[in-house]
């Protein structure tokens, strides 16, 4: 946090701004759910309320507000009021490792778009948004109804089953990485695609040094227990809205509603965020690295922060950060409009089929996975 | 250590303040209206619901939890492993059987609890 008064409020800021930053992006991807599939389904979408209906978010949330509060008799009250903060807490917290961007370092100080760099990262994320689990099982729990009851134990059952395929798939990520760390990660993926074959170094131009090139098998099995750890379609079984009302969170309505939703959404944002720091650089360009762009801005960085006054490297270093704030925005949007794009692209599996997909192929093709992994860094000693 | 996970303790402040800023919020600003007991009843379908307990559902869930439990530890031992694999390679193959052994054993657990129908659902 810091060691002087200054540094802890300033940290304390950027916390708070980041998660106000993620919470209002939730409005926004809800309007990217709606307008988007219009726009494939040849149909309008909102667009009544501000220009392309964007303020269509602000009165959602101001109605969200005004709402009667509404506890059932069946309800065990404290967990009732509990769950809606044990959803959206996790979803909040796995954000907390992700790293942004570069660090700026301006008039002396280093300040990092972070919230924690942590040195365990990916373990805490693991560990944290696997308490998400006893927010969803409290909320239909609590609820009194049967509905609810069911929805929450398909969603566990389901975000456990695949939590398992989802580790192993990660064990391959690590050994190519040796490190926990997603700072550290991102950096082993700078520049063009290189790795040790037999001790010798090896360098592909054509390809920029992304952990999807070395793990592809483990990034499509990620990638689709990820849908089924945030309840997304195809694997939406916990709502299932033809079957269970809405699943856990039917008994619940106003803001306390909306904090399920927020959670879903933090949920999605963190990993896609995940997906690409793991597999996609990060924030790092293809092929460029941070140090190459510094280089750059320093030549070219005064035409257009001349006007601040800051001395050369700090103009650089502003400018370092924001372009890979930028990228890491790109990366992580596509993978967002990835997972709405595949909500209306796929139909809903049936619950034996979702076990079956993520027990009888995910696991066994991520034990594979491993195995080869294993196999080649041994045999042909290829090194990252 | 510990150190890094300060920011998460205020992080974790500051979603709790806002969650419960939130709902104080919607308890003042909400119109208030005493409820009929109908409308207070779980939510069926509509009409006022016949069946209200939620006392029984299938043990197959049981059965995956428990068989979560056994495989997660199985993934939890394996990240130490993968962190140091690709370093401790130049002591030799002891690390390679240490691994293979370990994962013998579990893979053969995996074939048992499939074998044993302990994966169907129907």
């Amino acid at each position: 946090m810091g060691t002087t008064w200054l540094e802890i409020i300033i940290n304390t800021v950027k916390i708070a701004a980041i998660f106000v930053i993620v919470v209002s992006t939730v409005p926004l991807l809800v309007w990217v759910e709606r307008r988007g599939p219009a726009f494939m389904q040849n149909r309008l979408g909102p667009n009544r309320v501000g220009p392309l209906g964007l303020l269509q978010l602000a009165a959602d949330a101001i109605k969200f507000i005004f709402k009667e509060e509404f506890i059932p008799t069946k309800a065990e009250k404290i967990l009732y009021f509990m769950a809606p903060g044990l959803t959206l807490l996790p979803a909040a917290l796995t954000f907390a490792a992700i790293p942004l961007s570069t660090p700026i370092n301006i008039l002396g100080y280093t300040f990092k778009l972070q919230i924690a760099d942590l040195n365990i990262g990916l373990i805490y994320i693991f560990a944290v948004a696997s308490l998400g689990v006893y927010g969803i099982l409290a909320a239909g729990w609590s609820s009194g109804n049967k509905y609810a009851m069911l929805g929450a134990l398909r969603a566990s059952s389901q975000m456990i089953s695949y939590e398992i395929a989802m580790g192993l798939s990660v064990v391959g990520v690590l050994m190519m990485y040796q490190t926990f760390s997603l700072n550290q990660m991102i950096t082993e993926q700078f520049g063009y695609f290189s790795f040790l074959w037999q001790g010798s170094a090896v360098e592909l131009k054509f390809l920029p040094n992304w952990g999807v090139f070395f793990q592809p098998l483990a990034f499509i099995l990620f990638l689709t227990a990820t849908f089924a750890e945030t309840n997304r379609l195809p694997f939406d079984l916990p709502e299932g809205e033809a079957e269970l009302v809405a699943g856990f969170h039917t008994e619940y309505g106003g803001f306390k509603f909306n904090m399920f939703f927020m959670g879903e959404y933090g949920h999605m944002i963190t990993s896609a965020a995940l997906i690409t720091t793991l597999f996609f650089g990060g924030y790092a360009l293809p092929f460029i690295s941070p140090e190459q762009v510094r280089e750059f801005w320093i030549q070219n960085g005064h035409t257009l922060l001349g006007f601040t006054g800051l001395s050369m490297p700090d103009i650089a270093s502003v400018l370092t950060t924001i372009t890979h704030l930028v990228v890491f925005l790109a990366k992580t949007g596509f993978w967002l409009f990835f997972f709405i794009w595949v909500r209306w692209t796929l139909p809903r599996f049936r619950y034996d089929q979702l076990m079956d997909l993520g027990w009888k192929t995910l696991l066994p093709w991520s034990l594979v996975n491993l195995a080869l992994t294993t196999a080649l860094m041994y045999f042909a000693r290829i090194v990252k | 250590m510990s150190e890094q996970l300060v920011p998460v303790l205020v992080l974790t402040a500051v979603v709790i303040v806002f969650a419960a800023a939130m709902i104080g919020l919607t308890f003042l600003a909400g119109p208030k209206r005493k409820p009929t007991p109908e409308k207070q009843l779980p939510y069926e379908c509509g009409i006022v619901g016949k069946e209200h307990e939620t006392t029984r559902f299938p043990v197959k869930f049981y059965l995956t939890a428990i068989l979560f439990i056994l495989f997660d530890i199985e993934v939890i031992f394996l990240y130490p492993w993968a962190l140091v694999y690709g370093d401790l390679l130049k002591f030799g193959p002891f690390i390679l059987v240490e691994i293979i052994v370990f994962m013998l054993v579990l893979t053969f657990g995996l074939f048992y609890v499939w074998k044993a129908r302990a994966l169907e659902w129907d």
